[in-house]
């Protein structure tokens, strides 16, 4: 843990369920923040805010429900918990996924609708520049089996795009991005999301 | 340190074959950290050994994160005899389109046409696998070549490097297919997990007679001492059957397990398939993997290592 950085005295937790939770504990432990694992409702407790990871949606979804998790999470998410979601962690964020599964319910937290595999299989599977709104630098850009953010609400921002399309967006405390981030070393949406929650923290204040 | 994962032997198979799904100037395709980050999904999670789609929509509602679609499991591959190829495309196809989870298939080792197919059907990735028959018997495939990504098998850290460095962006120790027996399992992992913390405490002069001994490229050797872990994710395969079986792997350091013929195998794969899944989250507490191991039903019969002779042999053997 590091002396400085933008994450001191915040407590993020990372899903910890499926997927890729490390990369975000580890690029949050390097901003400074306490990051912890969130398997059962009890590790909810004290959080600023939550993070849910890529992995593969269908299976997050079901063991939101055999953890017992989903009804904790919710409740602290209405109740103001930010939270940002790659990849998977988009699709449980959004208002509506296509091309899911009939039974997939997303937590509709962010006005954004997302397709799942939108870009299509693995072998679509690309690397590419996403151009933050205000920086002039683009950061690197992995897109596993992403899903595709083919509408955005009102009220909701794009912060990052490629080919002038949304890959990731923000309202309030709420981030999504349909990249991995948490692969790259680049922490400047990482960095981004602890500003937001800085930001909800000092409303609450 | 960081070794040549920045996708400089992407592959260069021409992005003609496939539709471009944003614009091609700028967007890279089949890079090494696309295909070693769809592993990075997968980790915690079971992919389950299907053989058709019925099977396949039972392994998704239970939780899989990947299926392996293959005609036989290893079970009846051992029982049936004979060779065990690449299965039949229009199989793999009716399970591509029965779920949304990513679709995995076998092909033979050093069978490097059966990879093409594969690809040409746009599996998400493909196993050059030892349970299916050898095709070559002194090359595995250039994996570098794909934009597919590949899984391979590995007994011990030598082979596993030597399968990185031909390109797979995915281990699995091999234990022991279709025996429903854990101990080969247990042997890989723990083979590959022990060699990797012995790296750890060399020096740095030591390292490169280290890589003669494992026959391993000094740089992949280097990056292992220096993460303490492999630079691609690493399951484990090859003899799980049980939850307590799957939350031993994972408590072995393993990312995930593949379950081959446990579930179908067994008396109750609805059940037994989601027991495992919930015991691959929840490994380390034990009340968990207790309560999901109540009542699964038979398990399946089980193999002993040392009379499988006249079953189909060694398979883990296959492959070097």
């Amino acid at each position: 843990m590091s002396d400085g950085g933008p994450g001191v005295g915040l407590r993020i937790g990372v899903l910890a369920l499926q997927g890729a939770f490390r990369e975000h504990v580890a690029t949050f432990r390097r901003l400074g923040a306490d990051a912890v694992e969130v398997r059962t409702p009890a590790d909810l407790t004290g959080l600023d805010a939550v993070v849910l990871p890529g992995g593969e949606s269908t299976v997050i979804d079901r063991l939101l429900d055999s953890s017992g998790l989903r009804e904790p999470l919710v409740a602290a998410l209405a109740g103001g918990l930010p939270a940002f979601g790659t990849c998977a962690g988009l699709i449980v964020l959004s208002a509506a996924a296509e091309d899911g599964r009939s039974d997939q319910r997303p937590l509709g937290l962010i006005d954004v609708t997302a397709r799942r595999n939108g870009y299509g299989r693995q072998v679509h599977s690309f690397e590419a520049p996403v151009q933050l709104d205000a920086d002039g630098d683009p950061m690197p850009g992995v897109f596993i089996r992403a899903p595709r953010i083919v509408r955005v609400g009102e009220g909701v921002e794009v912060v990052g795009t490629l080919d002038g399309e949304p890959v990731a967006a923000a309202a309030g405390g709420i981030m999504v991005a349909s990249f991995h981030p948490e692969l790259t070393g680049d922490d400047r949406l990482h960095r981004r999301f602890l500003d937001r929650v800085r930001v909800v923290r000092a409303v609450a204040a | 340190m960081s070794i040549a994962y920045d996708g400089s032997r992407a592959s260069s198979d021409g992005d003609a074959d496939f539709d471009c799904c944003v614009g091609c100037q700028v967007a890279e395709y089949g890079t090494m950290r696309v295909k070693s980050g769809l592993a990075e999904m997968l980790k915690g999670g079971v992919i389950m050994d299907v053989v058709n789609a019925e099977q396949a929509k039972i392994a998704e509602d239970a939780g899989a994160v990947a299926v392996m679609a293959l005609e036989r499991v290893p079970a009846d591959i051992r029982a049936d005899g004979g060779v065990a190829r690449m299965s039949d495309p229009e199989m793999i196809v009716g399970i591509q389109e029965a779920v949304t989870i990513p679709v995995m298939a076998k092909a033979r080792i050093g069978h490097f046409v059966e990879a093409q197919v594969l690809q040409a059907l746009e599996v998400d990735y493909i196993d050059e696998s030892e349970v299916l028959t050898p095709a070559d018997e002194a090359h595995h495939i250039d994996k570098w070549g794909f934009r597919v990504p590949f899984v391979c098998g590995a007994t011990n850290l030598g082979e596993a490097l030597r399968r990185i460095a031909e390109g797979a962006a995915m281990v699995r120790s091999k234990g022991e297919a279709g025996t429903g027996n854990v101990v080969e399992a247990v042997r890989h992992i723990r083979a590959i997990r022990g060699e990797i913390a012995r790296l750890t405490t060399l020096r740095p002069e030591e390292l490169y007679a280290a890589a003669k001994n494992l026959q391993a490229p000094y740089d992949l050797v280097r990056a292992c001492a220096e993460e303490g872990r492999l630079p691609v994710v690493l399951f484990t395969a090859g003899g799980i059957a049980t939850p307590a079986d799957a939350a031993l792997m994972m408590q072995l350091g393993s990312d995930g397990v593949f379950v081959g013929s446990g579930i179908f195998k067994s008396g109750d794969p609805v059940r037994r398939a989601r027991a495992i899944v919930e015991a691959t989250t929840h490994f380390a507490d034990a009340a968990v993997v207790a309560e999901v191991s109540k009542n699964l039903g038979e398990a399946m019969v089980g193999r002993e290592i040392s009379q499988l002779d006249g079953h189909g042999g060694l398979l883990q053997t296959r492959g070097w």
